[in-house]
């Protein structure tokens, strides 16, 4: 599992590679944590292009991003998910509440 | 009825373990040349269901969790994965999407929603201090090669 972040004009793009499940989330949403409560981006973009498994632990990361960028007055946006990723994203009603791109 | 193949095998309660559990779980089912969706569909169901064992079952503690794969005849997979943990005290409840025992850890709820999802047909057995048992079919299609 691996985490890049970059940051330019206020978005911070975080791009994610490998698998994402109950094991990986501690880690990802430890880094992803530490880089919006220092950074305060006003949009944090994960990019799920790298992704090539997830299950229902990363609709809880996802989620549990999505409250916290927004208590700190910025948005998520998801982008590039594989199409069985936004299967997952469609099931669990998360297409609803962030932008998915 | 006839199994055509199984494999059994027992991992420890420990996080690093889901991936194990869904690569062994890949493994042994390729044989029967599923399409990569169903694939998909069955190492999430796997992941899900090995997930609430360490999560759930062993929450405060450790133990074994029994994963048996099964091939069956007309393409079916048979999957059972048990725990000796706690148990569910509320089995229907526990299978309502968003119910979690567990939101300090961003459970989503939805482990057993997408076993549901992702399989044919989903049983959950558990008892109080003895553990729970998940199993679960899916068929597979036929296609050309």
């Amino acid at each position: 599992m691996k985490v890049n972040i970059k940051s330019e004009n206020g978005t911070a793009i975080a791009v994610l590679s490998g698998e994402i499940d109950h094991h990986t989330a501690k880690m990802l949403r430890a880094e992803l944590d530490k880089f919006v409560i220092t950074m305060q981006p006003d949009t944090l973009a994960i990019d799920l292009s790298g992704i090539t498994f997830m299950d229902s632990s990363g609709i809880g990361l996802i989620i549990g991003r999505h409250k916290l960028i927004k208590e700190c007055g910025g948005q998520l946006e998801i982008r590039s998910p594989q199409p069985y990723i936004r299967r997952m994203l469609k099931i669990s009603g998360v297409e609803r509440i962030v932008r998915i791109i | 009825m006839e199994i055509l193949n199984e494999i059994k095998f027992t991992i420890p309660s420990l996080s690093v373990n889901e991936g194990t559990a869904r690569a062994v779980v890949s493994s042994f089912i390729v044989q029967t040349d599923p399409t990569v969706e169903e694939l998909s569909d069955i190492r999430t169901a796997v992941s899900e269901a090995v997930t609430n064992c360490i999560v759930h079952g062993y929450r405060n503690s450790h133990g074994a969790i029994e994963i048996t794969v099964r091939l069956m005849p007309n393409r079916e997979i048979y999957i059972r994965i048990k725990d000796s943990g706690c148990g569910i005290p509320d089995i229907e409840q526990a299978m309502q999407p968003l119910f979690t025992t567990a939101p300090e850890e961003e459970r989503s709820g939805l482990g057993f929603s997408v076993m549901e999802s992702f399989m044919d047909r989903l049983t959950v057995k558990s008892r109080i201090g003895r553990g729970t048992t998940v199993t679960m079919r899916k068929k597979l299609s036929v296609h050309g090669g």
